[in-house]
């Protein structure tokens, strides 16, 4: 008795559930080194991280599971070898350092001897670690804004269908290899036989042989004309349409302002702090929007909107008012994104140093113009290294820190931060996004 | 008989395999395996399935049917992994010992592949299974689907009652303690009439209702007796716990003070798959020799007999050549012994010494040296031994020439590696003692054993690890083993050392 079985249908991911077990249980080591690989990654104009998913290595430490077996060192042990070419009975070697060839842990189990782990976690996988219980402030306000419409979404082939969704690549792969399997004559080779056809005809005096010719070629002619009418160059087999199926969708778009001051007093350091803020950000709202867009502001004196390239790379130095930038962002929520239509963020990262009296300004800005409209706005201040004292006394700080101090007290919706280094970034950023108190909402809004 | 079958048609042409051709080269080899060879196999299940689900077999030890961890998962990520990088093929096939007998075969492979698959597995490791007495006395192959099937679907009762969390606690530490899980020696004791009906009852009552995990109760099982009076004394208490004992999963179970019932059926669960699993670990060299020797005959049968053609018999001889290969010690690619290459090898030789044999083979192997029989002295040998006494025994001059092995001498107290034999007269027998004793696995295997439990006392549970030729425990991981035990007995734990004569 005997049999086989087809499993190849069954259902797959039957270790599905060991993955996620798996990450669960490497949760911990797998968040280190997912915010270390974010804190080494350049903004994109896309994603920042690769459809593929992201590459991540963990000690084996953290996953290491433990037995009882013999220690590589010491004792007396007798290995047996294969390929002796010239040793005798008494010839010393060596000892290898770390024993390699000897196979210290022989008797153990497999996966021992590693030292780090290496795998892929799935783009899904890799945010939802990267921003494990965070959540988007505002949430009921978001709803508000979001119009659900019907759509529609691809969903294969059928072989019928209305003209305008024939799908013409498909249906003309059909139709050449149907052509090639049944032979049909081609336009050339039926062109040709008409000229021959015709030449011949052209002349006055045929000879017999060229009658007799002339009918062989017109009977081929027939033929060709029968063989072609018959296998038609479409046939009604060949068609594929594309099908579409409803689908709800949910049109809700948001729009991230990434504000910098790129003033003389902001350096390499500075701007490379401010841009892992601003990536952080982006993908964040990009898992939680279907369509979230970047628009780059950059300010010295004065403010301009830039491409990412510009934003980030381009030098230029000046003064400092930091209004210009806000009143930017302003100018262009009015010219392209009604606050009806889009969720708004504002991400705004500077050193903290403003002219004059303009920080007053920014504060009336932010308070009149921009939070009434936006979900969330974030400031980030980025400060010397050395300004321990200043990472430690949120009372402490300049005219534009003590100014948005102000502005923090009346509008829940805006946070504020200081950073020095990049290992501040990714705990400030969850510090924004972790769950808020609920009904805790804008009194302007 | 020969004669007769030479002018046959192929049974296929071509790499692409169908249902129809594998039954065909199925039937083909069944015949030569069964009226040949002589070989005795439970009725064979083959099963088609995809890389992915290869990897999926892969990943739980090779077992169609698994409970959830997150270690399997582990395995899992890593193969695929090295598999997608390339830097790791697949097994053409797995083969899980169960009446009947399971065999996975890759889609992927060609019809050349499948053939030799077949022979390899289907055949090979399945009369393996059916007849090597370790498996015969240790496992159920009857029993084992509806028993994965009960410990898969358990443990997923246990983890919606009791938590993902407070299940993995348990399963880490009964992993760790996995290779300390098995009875080397003895049967374990038989379990008694109380034991058994509570044992139904658990079944019966997981059957029905799936939440009667209670039942299991210190009463059903007698425990209870336990703390009736009784003589306190050492040698008592040695008695009523089996001391000492070397599964420590087993006096877990049955002894620990602080497990709750569900948390013992889960050591169960996970000895009975250790003690299933065992003897596949101690006939690796066997099990492997016996299915590449049978596909090796089969395949070269087959292509005499004029059913395979030459392209697929070279295919076949490519892939075979590759699976016995043994590089030397001192190729970058050496990896230890190769137990493919080493059981095939052993094998051929055992057919040599029945057809050929010389002087010194008769010398050394009286009893088969000449014989006639070679299918039956091969067929006595996968019955009647396991790697460590099947070296012992049939390991010849001969092949340790042909391998050129030798022993290096590993001495702490030494400053060097000392080349302690090699492959001439003087080191025949030597080298085949060593080289069966790194097959061995309760020398392989840390010695530990629980001598002592006063559960009326102290409650500390004693451990003893004898020591072999001073080899001692790698601390880092005991420590971790340790911190697993604690929990599982709910009171200190400790790991003694004991030092025996060195056997030099």
């Amino acid at each position: 008795m005997h049999h086989f079985i087809d499993r190849r249908a069954n259902p797959k991911g039957k270790s599905l559930g060991n993955r996620q077990r798996f990450l669960r249980r490497a949760r911990e080591n797998i968040k280190e080194r997912v915010d270390q690989s974010v804190r080494g990654k350049s903004i994109q104009s896309g994603s920042g991280v690769p459809d593929g998913g992201e590459k991540v290595t963990i000690p084996a430490r953290g996953l290491k599971e433990p037995r009882f077996f013999h220690s590589s060192k010491g004792g007396l042990r007798r290995h047996v070898l294969p390929g002796n070419k010239d040793f005798v009975v008494g010839d010393t070697i060596k000892r290898p350092q770390g024993g390699a060839g000897q196979g210290g842990r022989k008797a153990s189990e497999e996966g021992d001897g590693e030292d780090e782990f290496s795998f892929t976690l799935t783009q899904e996988e890799y945010l939802e670690i990267l921003f494990e219980g965070l959540e988007l402030p505002d949430l009921v306000e978001k709803a508000t804004v979001e119009t659900e419409t019907i759509g529609t979404r691809r969903a294969g082939l059928t072989t019928a269908g209305t003209p305008n969704n024939l799908n013409l690549v498909r249906t003309m792969r059909n139709s050449l290899g149907r052509r090639i399997a049944l032979q049909r004559p081609t336009t050339k080779s039926q062109r040709d036989l008409e000229e021959q056809i015709a030449e011949l005809e052209a002349l006055d005096d045929r000879t017999p042989p060229q009658e007799d010719f002339l009918e062989a070629l017109r009977k081929k002619l027939d033929g060709i004309i029968r063989k072609r009418k018959v296998v038609g160059y479409i046939d009604p087999l060949d068609l594929r349409y594309d099908t579409f199926v409803p689908e709800k969708i949910r049109n809700s778009r948001a729009v991230v302002f990434c504000l910098m001051d790129v003033s003389g007093s902001m350096q390499e350091r500075e701007k490379d702090l401010a841009k892992r803020f601003f990536l952080l950000l982006h993908l964040f709202l990009e898992r939680c929007y279907e369509h979230t867009e970047l628009v780059f502001v950059r300010h010295t004196h004065h403010a301009q909107e830039v491409d990412e390239e510009t934003f980030f790379y381009a030098r230029e130095t000046g003064g400092t008012i930091v209004s210009t930038a806000l009143e930017k962002m302003k100018e262009i929520i009015e010219e392209r994104y009604p606050p009806d239509e889009w969720n708004i963020y504002g991400a705004q990262a500077s050193d903290g140093e403003n002219f004059g009296n303009d920080s007053a300004r920014c504060k009336k800005l932010l308070l009149n113009d921009l939070l009434p409209v936006s979900q969330f706005y974030a400031y980030v201040e980025i400060v010397d290294e050395a300004a321990e004292m200043l990472l430690n006394n949120p009372e402490a700080g300049e005219d534009l820190w003590q100014n948005y101090r102000e502005v923090k007290a009346q509008a829940q919706h805006f946070e504020m931060q200081r950073v020095s280094q990049p290992g501040h970034i990714y705990p400030i950023f969850r510090e924004f996004f972790l769950p808020k108190v609920k009904g805790a909402q804008y009194a302007g809004s | 008989m020969q004669a007769a079958e030479t002018a046959r048609t192929p049974l296929f042409d071509g790499p692409e395999w169908t249902f129809e051709l594998m039954e065909k080269a199925r039937d083909a080899i069944e015949q030569i395996a069964l009226e040949d060879l002589g070989l005795d196999v439970y009725p064979n299940q083959i099963e088609i399935i995809s890389a992915e689900q290869m990897l999926d077999a892969y990943s739980c030890v090779g077992l169609p049917l698994m409970y959830q961890h997150w270690s399997f998962g582990k395995h899992f990520a890593r193969d695929e992994t090295l598999y997608r990088t390339g830097r790791q093929g697949l097994a053409y096939e797995i083969v899980i010992n169960s009446n009947p007998c399971i065999s996975y075969n890759m889609e992927e492979n060609t019809m050349a592949m499948q053939t030799l698959v077949m022979a390899h597995a289907a055949f090979g490791h399945n009369h393996f299974f059916k007849n090597n007495y370790l498996f015969q006395q240790w496992t159920d192959a009857a029993g084992i689907h509806d028993y994965l099937a009960f410990a898969k679907n358990y443990i997923a009762a246990c983890e919606q009652r009791y938590g993902l969390s407070a299940v993995e606690e348990v399963l880490d530490a009964a992993h760790a303690l996995q290779s300390q899980g098995v009875f080397r020696y003895g049967r374990p004791p038989k379990p008694t009439s109380e034991e058994l009906v509570a044992m139904q009852k658990v079944r019966e009552g997981y059957e029905s209702s799936q939440s009667v995990l209670d039942i299991w109760t210190d009463s059903t099982l007698g425990r209870d007796k336990l703390e009736q009076p009784e003589d306190a004394s050492f040698s008592a208490r040695r008695k009523q716990m089996n001391l000492p004992q070397e599964n420590l999963l087993y006096f877990l179970e049955k002894h620990s003070p602080k497990l709750e019932p569900w948390q013992c059926e889960i050591l169960r669960i996970v000895r009975m798959l250790a003690q299933y699993l065992y003897p596949q670990k101690q006939t690796k060299v066997m099990n492997e020799g016996c299915a590449t020797f049978v596909h090796y005959y089969i395949i070269n049968k087959l292509y005499e007999q004029g059913q395979i053609t030459e392209g697929a018999f070279m295919e076949m001889l490519h892939s075979h050549t590759n699976v016995v290969m043994q590089p030397e010690y001192d190729d970058p690619r050496y990896s230890g012994i190769n137990p493919y290459a080493l059981g095939f090898a052993m094998m051929q030789d055992i057919r040599r010494i029945c057809q050929n044999p010389t002087d010194e083979d008769r010398e050394w192997f009286p009893d088969f040296a000449g014989n006639p029989d070679w299918r039956g002295v091969l067929r006595d040998a996968w019955a009647n031994y396991r790697d460590e006494s099947f070296i012992q025994q049939f390991l010849s001059p001969n092949l340790i020439r042909k391998f050129k092995l030798f022993t290096l001498t590993n001495d702490a107290d030494l400053p060097n590696l000392v080349v302690s034999q090699i492959h001439n007269r003087a080191g025949y027998k030597a080298i085949r003692r060593d080289l069966a004793k790194q097959y061995d696995l309760a020398y392989l295997e840390p010695d530990i054993q629980v001598t002592d439990a006063d559960l009326r006392g102290d409650r500390e549970l004693k451990l003893t690890h004898t020591v072999r030729d001073g080899i001692h425990l790698d601390e880092e991981d005991q420590e971790e083993v340790l911190k697993h035990l604690r929990r599982l007995w709910g009171y200190g734990v400790r790991l003694d050392a004991v030092e025996t004569a060195s056997e030099h």
